[in-house]
């Protein structure tokens, strides 16, 4: 059966045919990169034609600290002109 | 059409199989995956016995001797390296056979240019877990060849003409071999030695006759339409 060294956890990230970034998607174990992608093609994709599947090591990601988060986050919450939302945004423009 | 009956009666058979491995499955995701190829296989199935006749007459109601698969298909699951077997020879021959049916015009080129992707993906799997096993540990690589040799007999028996089925047999044959050839050697396992076919058992699927195992798969698969005749589901 599966152990934890065997079968490490994998990130999985996935951008749909028509989508414009990879998206985080779930995790799932598998044993090495090349197994971890098709299982997160049948997992995650049911084998959509034309998307593209990431998968990360779990271990590879370092994630901001819970702790640390007013630190990271807030400072910049109370000033409203670092935040470019006063624009009219032109009917042209998708996907901003 | 006999064609439709025999290529069907593979899916099928082996759909069936595969089906059986349903919590069963070494890990959750492989698990995932064999459900996939036999999903993947029934709809094949699904397809080509509408073809021949009606689709759940055809699976639940005939006799094991009026079943036309090969008998590599129908063979016990076994350990996992003797289905990766069972599942890499098949979906190389699978490969093989939907490509030439998808280039050329007959009945099949419509259900045969659709699974030729199918059945790429069931072979890339298959290769992929000859390639672990084989070059995994030496208990693996054991058991992979074990399974190899075990099977190899029954493979003669997919390269008999298929009456309908309109294509070089032989040179399906020598595609075949260099395929398996290359991923066995690449997975430092052996090419079985022994003849493909001809030997007691092996090789008369085609013409109805079958391996003990599959009375009692067909009993499994086919008892609750027989207790139930002609109801709806």
């Amino acid at each position: 059966m599966s152990n934890a060294n065997d079968w490490p956890l994998w990130e999985v990230f996935v951008r749909s045919r028509r989508g414009l970034s990879h998206t985080h998607a779930g995790s799932l174990h598998a044993p090495d990169a090349e197994m971890a992608l098709r299982n997160a093609r049948d997992l995650y994709t049911r084998r959509s034609e034309g998307v593209s599947v990431w998968v990360v090591p779990s271990t590879e990601i370092t994630a901001s600290s819970p702790d640390e988060k007013d630190a990271f986050f807030e400072p910049a919450g109370d000033k409203p002109y670092r935040h470019p939302t006063f624009y009219e945004i032109p009917d042209g423009v998708k996907h901003l | 059409m006999t064609a439709a009956l025999a290529l069907g009666d593979d899916a099928l058979v082996l759909s069936q199989r595969l089906g059986e491995w349903a919590g069963h499955a070494p890990v959750l995701e492989e698990e995932v995956a064999l459900a996939n190829i036999a999903l993947d296989l029934l709809g094949q199935a699904r397809t080509l016995l509408s073809l021949a006749g009606d689709e759940d007459e055809l699976a639940f109601l005939r006799e094991e001797r009026a079943f036309r698969n090969v008998q590599l298909v129908e063979q016990p699951n076994g350990d996992f390296a003797h289905t990766i077997a069972r599942q890499l020879y098949f979906s190389v021959y699978q490969h093989l056979l939907y490509g030439r049916l998808a280039a050329d015009e007959s009945p099949f080129t419509a259900l045969a240019s659709k699974a030729v992707k199918e059945v790429a993906y069931h072979r890339d799997h298959a290769e992929q877990w000859v390639l672990r096993l084989g070059d995994g540990t030496a208990e693996s690589h054991e058991r992979m060849q074990c399974a190899l040799d075990a099977l190899w007999r029954y493979t003669g028996e997919l390269f008999e003409p298929v009456e309908g089925v309109d294509l070089d047999w032989r040179a399906l044959k020598a595609d075949w071999l260099t395929a398996v050839t290359a991923v066995l050697r690449q997975a430092t396992l052996a090419l079985p030695a022994g003849p493909q076919s001809g030997a007691w058992t092996a090789g008369a699927g085609r013409q109805g006759l079958h391996t003990e195992p599959f009375g009692r798969m067909l009993a499994e698969m086919q008892h609750l339409h027989r207790s139930h005749p002609g109801a709806s589901w």
